[in-house]
C-alpha cells in the first residue's frame, strides 16, 4: 500500500478550488461543473442543493475520481486532510477511496453486487485497506450493521442483496461506507429512491452517524426540507455553478440569489401555505451547458434580470454577512473589500 | 436450490421423452419400414414376414413403448448393417466425440471469453476491432471450408499437423479449432455485451468507490455477472457443435459418433441413426441441465428464493 494519509488533527477534511468537469458531446463541449469550490470541516455537514442536472452529482463523482472515462476534470486545488489528491496516481487514489473518503449512492437497489453476500461485500472494503483477519472484518461488519439499525445483523451477513428491501440495502450501503472509518463521507441523494417514510429515518441516521464518528459529510440533495434539518452549511448549485453559499441560517433566513429565493418559494410551509393555493415555480428551463456561456446562467429565468447580467463573468462574491457568498450582480453593490481569499472557497 | 434443481430435472425429463418420440418416429419418415428393409424385388410374403419379425404390425403406441423400455435398459436396437447391437457400437465411438467436443469447447471459451473481456474494457479500440473481425469471419465461414483450408496449409503445404485419424493429441488440434471456431463469435460477442453492460452498472461504481483494485473489480465483480448468459449460450451452442461434428469428423476421418452417423446415413441404417440422435439429444439435455445448475451457482437470485 502506498503512502497513506494519517488521521490528522487538521480540521479541514476537504478543500476543492475551481473544479471543472468537461464532457465532449456530439454538439460540442459540455461543461456540467464550472469553477466549483467547496470546503468541508470535520464534524460538519455541507449540503449541495440544486435541481436535476445542475452538476451536483458530477461534482461528487469528480471529487472521488469516479467520473465516466469520457469526462475530464480540472481544478486548481483538491485537498483531502490537507494533502493534495488531484492528479495523483490511480493506485494512490484507490488507497484513499473507501478508506479516508467514501460514498453513498442514490440507487440502493442496484448499488450492491447481486452475486455476493452482504458480508462479503462489507468485508472486502475493510480487507482491501486494512490488514485484518476475516473474523475481524466480520465483527466490524456486524457492529456497523447494528449501528445503522439492522436487526439480527449476524444473520444478514449471509444474505444476498435481492433478499433485502431498498431501505435495508441503503443501510447496508451506509455501513459499507463506514467500514474503514472514513474522514469524509459523500452521500449523493441517498434517499431519492426510497419510500418517503424511510427517507426521514435514513437522513436521521446519517446525521447521527456523522456526529458520532465526527466525519465531514457532503450531502447532495434536491430536497430543501432535508437540508433545513441537517445542514450546517449549504451550497446552492444552478447550471453547473455554485450560485450561493453560506450557513444554513444565512441561506434560509436571508436568501440573496434570485434562484435560491425561487427555490425556497417552491416549498409548501404547513400553516402558511393555503390549501389549494399554487406553490411558487421558477418559469423557464435550465440553459444548455454546451460551449461557453456569457453572463449569469440564471439570467434567462430571472425576474430581476438587468442588462449587466448578460455579459462578462459574474463572480461569487460576499453578501451581507461573513461567509455568505452570492453569484449575483444585485447582491454585489457593496464594496468587495470583505472578500478574504480563505473565505472565497465555499 | 433443491426445488430449482428438481424443477429443471423435470423439464429435462420431459424434453428427453419428446426427443425419444421424435427419434422413434424416424423409422416411419421414409415410408413403410418393412418395404425398405425387405429390399428391392421382395415378394409381398417377404414384406409381411419382415413386418412381423420387426414388430411393425403392432400398434404404434405399443411399438414405441417397447422401444423406449428397451432403450432405457441400454438396448438401443440392432444395426441393420453391422449386425451387432447399436449400443455397443455407439458407446465405443462416443468417447472420441466427447473428447473432440471438450477440446473444441475449451478452445472456443479460452479464445472467446478473454477476447470478449478485453474488447469490453476498451470498446472501439484496435483489440475490439480485431475481436470483431475474428467474430465476423467465424460467423461467416463454413466450418467445412475452414477445415479443408487448414488441412491444405497446416497439413499438406507446411506439414505441421497430421490430417486424419486420432493417434495422438496432435490429431485433435485442427478438428478442435475448426469445430470450436464455430462457437467463438456468439460467445465472444455475448461476453463483450455482458461486460459492457455490467461495467457501467452501479455496483461496479460501488466497487470502485471502495477502492478495490481494478483486477478485483473486473474479475470478482464484473465477469461473474457478465458470464451468466454466456453459460447458457455455450451449452446451446455446444449442442449445435455436436451436430457440426458430423461434418468435421468426416473431413478428418475421426472415428467418432459424427463419422458413424454419416456412415449410417449412407447405409440407411435407421436403428443406428435413431440411437445416435437419441444419445446426442440426451447428452445435450444433460448439458443444458448442467448449465442451469452452473448458473444457479453463479447467480444467487436463481439459487436463493
Amino acid at each position: 500500500m502506498s503512502k497513506k494519509i494519517e488521521k490528522t488533527g487538521s480540521n479541514r477534511v476537504l478543500e476543492v478550488k475551481n473544479l471543472n468537469v468537461e464532457i465532449p458531446v456530439p454538439s460540442g463541449l459540455l461543461r456540467p461543473v464550472q469553477n466549483v469550490s467547496l470546503r468541508v470541516d470535520r464534524g460538519e455537514t455541507l449540503c449541495i442543493v440544486g435541481e436535476s442536472g445542475c452538476g451536483k452529482s458530477l461534482t461528487s463523482l469528480a471529487i472521488m475520481d469516479l467520473l465516466p472515462s469520457k469526462a475530464k476534470r480540472t481544478c486548481d486545488e483538491m485537498r483531502l486532510l490537507g494533502e493534495n489528491v488531484f492528479g495523483i496516481k490511480e493506485r494512490a487514489m484507490s488507497d484513499l477511496r473507501g478508506d479516508r473518503m467514501s460514498m453513498i449512492f442514490q440507487e440502493p437497489m442496484t448499488s450492491l453486487n447481486p452475486a455476493y453476500t452482504i458480508g462479503n461485500q462489507l468485508g472486502e472494503a475493510l480487507r482491501r485497506h486494512q490488514n485484518v483477519s476475516n473474523a475481524e472484518a466480520r465483527d466490524r461488519a456486524i457492529y456497523l450493521l447494528e449501528k445503522v439499525g439492522i436487526t439480527a445483523a449476524a444473520g444478514r451477513l449471509g444474505q444476498y442483496p435481492h433478499q433485502l428491501s431498498g431501505g435495508l440495502r441503503q443501510r447496508v450501503m451506509i455501513a459499507m461506507a463506514l467500514m474503514c472509518g472514513p474522514d469524509l463521507i459523500i452521500a449523493d441523494e441517498p434517499t431519492t429512491a426510497l419510500d418517503v417514510t424511510i427517507q426521514a429515518q435514513i437522513l436521521h441516521l446519517l446525521s447521527e452517524l456523522q456526529r458520532e464518528f465526527h466525519m465531514g459529510m457532503v450531502l447532495i440533495t434536491h430536497d430543501l426540507g432535508v437540508v433545513a434539518r441537517i445542514a450546517d452549511r449549504i451550497a446552492v448549485m444552478y447550471a453547473g455553478q455554485v450560485v450561493e453559499t453560506g450557513t444554513a441560517e444565512q441561506i434560509f433566513n436571508a436568501p440573496t440569489h434570485p434562484y435560491t429565493r425561487g427555490l425556497l418559494q417552491c416549498i409548501p410551509i404547513p400553516g402558511k401555505t393555503k390549501r389549494g393555493e399554487r406553490l411558487g415555480a421558477i418559469p423557464g428551463i435550465v440553459p444548455s451547458l454546451v460551449g461557453h456561456m456569457d453572463g449569469c446562467h440564471f439570467a434567462s429565468r430571472c425576474s430581476e434580470v438587468q442588462a449587466r447580467c448578460q455579459t462578462g463573468n459574474i463572480e461569487l462574491a460576499p453578501a451581507k454577512q461573513k461567509g455568505h457568498l452570492c453569484r449575483c450582480v444585485l447582491a454585489q453593490s457593496g464594496p468587495s473589500s470583505e472578500l478574504e481569499t480563505g473565505e472565497a472557497a465555499v | 436450490m433443491f426445488y430449482y434443481a428438481l424443477k429443471r430435472l423435470g423439464v429435462a425429463v420431459l424434453v428427453a421423452v419428446t426427443v425419444s418420440i421424435l427419434s422413434f418416429s424416424m423409422v416411419y419418415l421414409s415410408g413403410d419400414p418393412a418395404v425398405a428393409l425387405a429390399g428391392e424385388g421382395a415378394s409381398n410374403e417377404d414384406i409381411e414376414n419382415v413386418r412381423r419379425i420387426y414388430g411393425f404390425d403392432q400398434p404404434i403406441i405399443f411399438q414405441y413403448g417397447n422401444w423406449l423400455l428397451q432403450a432405457v435398459q441400454g438396448n438401443l436396437g440392432h444395426s441393420n448393417y453391422l449386425k451387432s447391437p447399436v449400443a455397443s457400437v455407439i458407446f465405443e465411438r462416443l468417447p472420441t466425440t466427447m473428447l473432440l467436443g471438450a477440446c473444441s469447447l475449451a478452445f472456443a471459451l479460452l479464445l472467446a471469453i478473454p477476447l470478449g473481456v478485453v474488447a469490453a474494457i476498451r470498446p472501439n479500440s484496435i483489440i475490439d476491432r480485431i475481436a470483431l473481425s475474428i467474430a465476423v469471419v467465424g460467423q461467416a465461414m463454413p466450418s467445412f471450408w475452414f477445415a479443408l483450408t487448414m488441412i491444405l496449409w497446416l497439413g499438406i503445404n507446411w506439414r505441421l499437423l497430421p490430417i486424419t485419424g486420432t493417434e495422438s493429441w496432435m490429431n485433435f488440434i485442427m478438428p478442435s479449432v475448426a469445430l470450436g471456431y464455430y462457437l467463438t463469435p456468439a460467445v465472444m460477442r455475448l461476453t463483450r455485451a455482458g461486460m459492457l453492460e455490467v461495467l457501467s452498472s452501479d455496483y461496479i461504481r460501488t466497487a470502485r468507490a471502495k477502492g478495490l483494485r481494478p483486477m478485483t473489480v473486473l474479475f470478482k465483480h464484473a465477469l461473474r455477472n457478465a458470464i451468466i448468459p454466456v453459460v447458457s449460450l455455450a451449452a446451446v451452442q455446444f449442442g449445435f457443435m455436436l451436430g457440426g461434428s458430423i461434418v468435421i469428423e468426416t473431413i478428418f476421418a475421426i472415428n467418432g459418433l459424427g463419422y458413424l452417423a454419416w456412415e449410417s446415413i449412407l447405409r440407411a441404417d435407421v436403428p443406428m441413426m435413431q440411437a445416435i440422435v437419441l444419445v446426442l439429444s440426451v447428452f445435450y439435455i444433460l448439458l443444458t441441465f448442467l448449465a442451469d445448475m452452473l448458473n444457479a451457482f453463479l447467480d444467487p437470485r436463481i439459487r436463493v428464493a
